[in-house]
């Protein structure tokens, strides 16, 4: 297992760049979300660690090897794709072999590491199946059997969960966390479902427009957001926002809008400008009829635990 | 309003109607050949006989007749003779005639099949790099270079057989073959690169990059991962590389005359005595049409079969 650390990695498809200048720092055993709407950057940053694309210029370093320029295949990683990539025309133990062949392991420990990894992830009953014949469940383990099998330096994820059932991801995501707790690899998981990354990461890095906005853990993240657009992309319903023609010096401790008094957290940067923003979530407000801002409900969700009203 | 039937399903009257017009147009296409198989059971006499026998006494004579040389001999001479040791000698003796030799059939046969099979090969094998290629590279100026080796397609071969006649005589490649399977190689390439490059376009170029990552390299990836989804596709090419090349004829008849000559110069050059002989003609094409009927036999399992089975969600 291993450190990853990015330094100004940069990407460009031609005119367009996919990753501007990102520095990350993922930690041994850290289990690192990489978050954010589709088009950030966040799967080409990753495909990048991956060597499944070059980088234009920066460097990426798997423990302390430099590896940017090297071959997939010399980098001693192992990737889950979200489409799977089982091979459909070898059954689940030979998928699962498929990549300790190449490395020249004897016949005795492929067949000890193949079931050491089914037995872990409850596949060892369906060895013999064909690929075709499993659940989405039961492809997505045998994906991340045959990235285990290998104890590579790191673990890639690309939107594992994203083609499972909504019943099938809720239990996946629960199974891959125990599995991080019990095998402690390093796991970079990218992902655009903020649920998923909330629950699995130990920190998340946000994405947008080809540059990491936050990289902290999920309860800074979501409670002292860097950006106007981690805080609207974290949460659900997502933070209010009201527009403000003021500015904000870094002593101040209230915020007036519309005659109603709010205090607001310490100031880090004087936001001198006169159009700023006011974000609030939505579990932080309350009813009153004692001043406050007015709003006429138009929707209600009922959600079962909660309602949540849109005004 | 019968509402057990969805609307997507055709009416049995369609279905009906959709099997009669297959049924009639097997029974069309299946005349002649049948006609050519049944030819080549008959003796000279009732292949000929008019009006046309449909039952008939079925005789090897033709396939006899296909595989030897024969000379006519006076039946005093014949009488002088030891008996007949085989059941073919025998034959060919009550038709006052001895066997001298084989004929050159088996020889061309052997041509056909090396030819045909090593130039499907060549054209599968190369077409399934250059159509990777093409579908997984940023080769520069790919849409121009396709359309160039389509383009190659657009004019009958033959157009060319002057030029390529005399160039083979140059470089001693005429009537070997090697020159024919480069011929033919060259001929059915265009038709794999667009085939194959549609298959190959189909498969997710996440199987090779799971693969690379797994410690192969791209040309061990393309050989365990690719070519074995690949399967329909190079099915269906090389059934279509086999078809042209077992049955070409022009180029055949220019370029080979003795060594490297296949089967369809050949076979209209059976002649017998006193007229032509339709039971051995027949017994030849007969022959002819088993390896590409086999070969399309062994792999239409693969046409059958899906390229992805469903591993990959889309």
């Amino acid at each position: 297992m291993s450190k990853i650390k990015i330094v100004n990695l940069q990407k460009s498809f031609g005119d367009f760049t996919a990753v501007k200048n990102s520095n990350l720092t993922i930690n041994d055993k850290e289990f690192f979300v990489l978050l954010g709407p589709s088009g950030c950057g966040k799967t080409t940053t990753l495909r990048m660690i991956a060597g499944l694309e070059l980088p234009t210029s920066g460097e990426i370093y798997l423990g302390d090897e430099e590896v940017g320029m090297l071959r997939a295949s010399e980098r001693d990683i192992a990737f889950v794709f979200q489409l799977f990539a089982l091979y459909p025309h070898m059954n689940v133990k030979n998928n699962l072999s498929f990549p300790l062949k190449m490395q020249g392991y004897s016949r005795s420990e492929i067949k000890a590491r193949v079931e050491d990894a089914a037995k872990l992830l409850r596949i060892d009953h369906i060895l013999n199946s064909n690929i075709s014949s499993l659940s989405g469940g039961d492809r997505q383990r045998v994906a991340l059997g045959r990235a285990l099998v290998r104890r590579p330096k790191a673990f890639l994820m690309d939107e594992p969960l994203g083609t499972l059932d909504a019943e099938f991801r809720e239990l996946m995501c629960l199974e891959l966390k125990k599995l991080h707790i019990d095998i402690g690899a390093t796991t970079v998981y990218v992902t655009h479902d903020q649920l998923e990354a909330m629950s699995l990461a130990d920190r998340i890095a946000v994405m947008d427009g080809g540059e990491i906005l936050q990289a902290d853990e999920p309860s800074v993240i979501y409670n002292k957001p860097a950006t106007k657009f981690v805080a609207s992309f974290i949460g659900s319903p997502g933070m209010n926002f009201i527009s403000i023609d003021q500015g904000i010096s870094n002593e101040q401790s209230t915020l007036n809008i519309e005659g109603t008094d709010f205090s607001i957290p310490k100031q880090y940067e004087i936001s001198k400008g006169k159009k700023n923003s006011f974000g609030i979530r939505p579990e932080n407000l309350s009813l009153t009829n004692e001043g406050g801002l007015k709003g006429s409900v138009f929707g209600v969700e009922y959600l079962g635990s909660r309602k949540n009203c849109y005004c | 309003m019968d509402t057990s039937r969805s609307y997507l399903e055709p009416s049995s009257f369609s279905k009906k109607l959709a099997a009669t017009i297959i049924i009639v147009y097997t029974v069309i296409t299946l005349i002649p050949i049948s006609w050519m198989v049944m030819t080549s059971f008959k003796n000279v006499n009732s292949a000929i006989s008019y009006p046309p026998e449909v039952l008939f006494e079925p005789s090897l004579e033709g396939y006899v007749n296909l595989f030897t040389n024969r000379s006519r001999q006076s039946q005093e001479y014949l009488d002088s003779l030891p008996a007949p040791e085989t059941w073919y000698e025998e034959l060919v003796r009550s038709r006052e005639m001895v066997i001298t030799g084989p004929s050159k059939f088996l020889g061309r046969y052997s041509n056909s099949m090396i030819i045909g099979f090593g130039s499907t090969f060549a054209s599968v094998f190369l077409g399934a790099l250059a159509a990777y290629a093409f579908s997984r590279f940023r080769v520069p100026l790919k849409d121009d270079l396709l359309f160039f080796i389509l383009s190659t397609r657009m004019f009958p071969p033959i157009a060319v057989a002057v030029p390529i006649f005399i160039m083979y005589r140059k470089l001693g490649l005429g009537d070997t073959h090697l020159g024919m399977i480069i011929l033919y190689t060259v001929v059915n390439l265009s038709l794999a690169v667009w085939l194959l490059k549609g298959f190959m376009d189909e498969i997710p170029k996440e199987y090779e990059e799971a693969a690379m990552i797994d410690g192969y390299s791209r040309l061990q990836a393309f050989f365990k991962v690719v070519l074995p989804q690949a399967m329909t596709g190079i099915a269906a090419t090389a059934i279509f590389c086999m078809i042209f090349s077992w049955n070409e004829y022009a180029f055949a008849v220019l370029l080979t005359q003795f060594n490297a000559q296949t089967a369809p110069p050949f076979i209209p050059t059976i002649i017998g005595e006193g007229g032509l002989d339709w039971p051995a003609i027949g017994a030849g094409t007969t022959l002819f049409l088993l390896p590409v009927m086999i070969f399309t036999i062994i792999l239409r399992k693969h046409l059958l079969r899906g390229i992805t089975f469903g591993a990959v969600r889309k």
